[in-house]
């Protein structure tokens, strides 16, 4: 313990604050803040009722102020820490507020009526967990059904993504063609065309070939990445051509020499797409939503535009299930990055 | 059988042509070597004997089929690389075993073969082991018992030896020549190195930019080189070659006065030599005597390079530059002039193409 601390505070100025440890402290820290508040926050609020997402100013944690049945009111009154104009300070609840007066009452006598100024007086606060935002919509939202879509849509459309864009790399690396280089270039100058300029003609086809309101019309149209490509045909670059000389003189053929020694070899690169596959696919809305327009097909994403209405936002709902929905890319993410390690496909050589 | 027949073989990359019509037989059992220069081509013909390139024209023929459209896999041959290529997902025994397995052979017999070629080279106990876990010399004869367990009609090796430390090379070399006694298979066999192709060849292909320069027996390529570029590749230090015109012949005897004017007297042994025609006179480092002798020049020491059982002398004679190897110590510094004689030494006369006479 004492040797991490140690770590961590290690400074360049011996005794005192080089300059470079005051930017490194600054940078460290403001980029914790950026990128790991708004999960803290998302984490926190997903708890909070829908007063307390409300509430200004936002807080991290989920805070709900306590409330105490009066005699002689109907219902719960909030309840405060309160300054009294004689200087003591008492808890009282308060009955109603007019103007910048509150008027407040002891629970113990609920005959006397207080008038406090508001700036006197701070809300009792505990922490509490809005569990219901979870647990709600498994009952009346149907997660099952659509997790079972998401996963299913990810799942095949990153298996196919895999093989299909592997194939591509395969060919596109280590086979000499006339017109290489202009396919590499092709396949990169289509990742200048945005979703929305091929949108509709997509939409022609995929309606065309009757795959609209099935899962395959979300899947098919995205297994095809450029980025994949590109990622996969440059690792594959770096395998020496010797192995697959080699390969050759064993009599292995074009397919088992592409599954058998180009693909293990390929692995960390593979598991780089597998994170973005599944991330790009768990996470895609537009698509999903144009092509599924039966309620019981929707992945989770567009599931959860259901909470968001045109008058009325359930942001309550949301952040808790945009929690849930995060759950499977972060397991993915930690399970595969164990294989984005330095390639072993020059430890066969020398 | 590993009969091996190239017939004018050319091999081009575009417009850069590699190999110039090369013809070639290999018998059965024979341990050729391909020595050259870097980009003498020498590995590109031994890709091409192994199909992993297709000639641009000629016939390649293995005992006695002509095999320019058979794929690498199906010619019956085996090779070990460079590099070694070994398949650093697979270990040790998977590696031995793929090429077995895509032939669909039985896996009794796979792990028979496996453990004769391990027992052979002695790797049994890294046959679990991936490559990355091995040393060099340990993949080096992983590498060979891949092309064993293949029992081939020939083995291609391209340059197996040049990845290793100079120690195990020379116990390598023995290795392979007991290997190639054992198996009496076929073996060509790519270097650079000389020493390695005097210890281990039946015979040497000299290749210099596609063609072949000479083909013979070690000694017959050191004792009579065919022309100045075999006769400056093959031995070490490389010959000396002195310029000059002949200046009288006698029936036994000639004359030839060198560059800067010194004279030299020389064997003909038949051949026909012109009074007044350029020459070029080879001898060997190891042939020249220190001394003055009876068919002696006069030299100018440059370097002494003393290595304790021989002394290597860079001299200078009249201009020209000539290498003595002399054996034993010698108490010589740079800057005297000395006296080499030639008397008793064996001499190479080229002519002015470099062709000998």
């Amino acid at each position: 313990m004492s040797r991490i601390a140690a770590f961590i505070f290690r400074r360049k100025g011996r005794n005192g604050w080089h300059w470079t440890d005051i930017v490194t402290w600054i940078w460290l820290v403001g980029g914790l803040l950026i990128m790991f508040g708004p999960a803290v926050w998302l984490v926190g609020s997903s708890f909070k009722s829908p007063a307390a997402l409300a509430e200004f100013p936002p807080t991290i944690l989920p805070y709900v102020t306590q409330k105490a049945t009066v005699e002689g009111y109907d219902k719960p009154l909030d309840l405060y820490d309160a300054t009294l104009p004689d200087g003591r300070k008492a808890v009282l609840a308060e009955v109603r507020r007019i103007g910048v007066i509150s008027q407040m009452v002891d629970p113990e006598k609920p005959g006397e009526i207080i008038k406090v100024n508001i700036s006197q007086r701070t809300p009792v606060r505990t922490m509490a967990f809005a569990t219901t935002n979870y647990t709600e919509p498994f009952t009346h939202f149907d997660f099952v059904r659509y997790l079972w879509n998401s996963v299913f849509v990810t799942v095949t459309a990153t298996l196919i993504t895999l093989v299909v864009n592997s194939m591509a790399a395969f060919a596109l690396s280590k086979y000499e063609f006339r017109g290489r280089t202009f396919a590499m270039l092709l396949i990169l100058a289509t990742l200048m065309v945005p979703l929305s300029v091929i949108m509709v003609p997509l939409y022609s086809i995929v309606s065309a070939l009757g795959l609209f309101n099935n899962l395959w019309g979300v899947i098919l149209p995205t297994v095809a990445t450029p980025t994949g490509v590109f990622i996969l045909r440059q690792y594959m670059l770096t395998i020496p051509d010797e192995l697959i000389d080699a390969a050759r003189m064993d009599k292995a053929s074009e397919w088992q020499i592409y599954w058998r020694i180009v693909l293990p070899l390929t692995a960390p690169a593979l598991a780089v797409l597998a994170i973005f596959s599944v991330v790009w696919r768990w996470n895609d809305f537009l698509w999903p939503l144009i092509v599924l327009s039966r309620k019981e097909l929707y992945t989770l994403q567009v599931g959860l535009s259901i909470y968001s209405g045109e008058l009325n936002v359930q942001w309550h709902f949301i952040l808790a299930m945009t929690v849930v929905t995060m759950i499977p890319v972060v397991l993915v993410f930690i399970f595969l990055q164990r294989f984005i390690t330095t390639g072993i496909a020059g430890t066969g050589l020398k | 059988m590993g009969h091996i027949k190239l017939t004018n073989v050319i091999k081009s990359f575009g417009a850069i042509d590699v190999l110039h019509g090369i013809n070639l037989e290999i018998n059965d059992g024979e341990f050729v070597v391909f020595v050259g220069p870097s980009g003498c081509g020498k590995s590109t013909l031994l890709r091409t004997i192994a199909g992993l390139e297709k000639p641009t024209g000629g016939d390649l023929a293995i005992d006695g089929k002509v095999v320019n459209d058979v794929p690498a896999a199906d010619r019956g041959l085996a090779m070990v690389f460079q590099s070694y290529a070994l398949y650093p997902h697979m270990s040790v025994r998977q590696n031995l075993a793929f090429g077995l397995e895509n032939t669909r052979m039985p896996q009794a017999e796979i792990a028979e073969r496996i453990a004769e070629a391990a027992r052979m080279l002695e790797i049994e106990p890294y046959l679990d082991r991936r490559p990355g876990q091995l040393s060099g010399g340990q993949r080096q004869r992983v590498a060979i018992g891949r092309a064993i367990v293949r029992r081939p009609v020939a083995f291609l090796l391209d340059e197996p030896l040049s990845n290793l430390d100079a120690e195990l090379r020379g116990s390598t070399r023995a290795e392979l020549a007991a290997l190639h006694a054992r198996l009496s298979a076929t073996m060509i066999y790519v270097t650079h190195d000389q020493v390695e192709a005097m210890t281990l060849a039946d015979r040497i292909v000299v290749l210099r930019a596609g063609r072949i320069e000479q083909v013979g027996t070690p000694l017959e390529l050191y004792n009579r080189p065919a022309n100045r570029f075999v006769a400056g590749f093959i031995g070490s230090p490389h010959m000396n070659f002195l310029e000059g015109a002949v200046e009288a012949v006698h029936p036994q005897k000639a004359v030839a006065t060198l560059v800067g004017g010194n004279r030299l007297e020389f064997p003909v042994a038949g051949a026909t030599i012109e009074t007044g025609s350029r020459i070029t006179l080879g001898v060997r480092p190891q042939h020249i005597c220190l001394g003055p002798g009876e068919n002696s020049i006069p030299a100018k020491i440059r370097l002494v390079e003393a290595l304790g059982s021989e002394t290597v002398l860079h001299a200078d004679v009249a201009g020209q530059k000539i290498l003595v190897v002399a054996p034993g110590q010698h108490d010589l510094s740079p800057g005297l002039d000395i006296s080499l004689s030639l008397s008793t030494a064996p001499i190479h006369l080229f002519n002015e193409k470099g062709l000998r006479l």
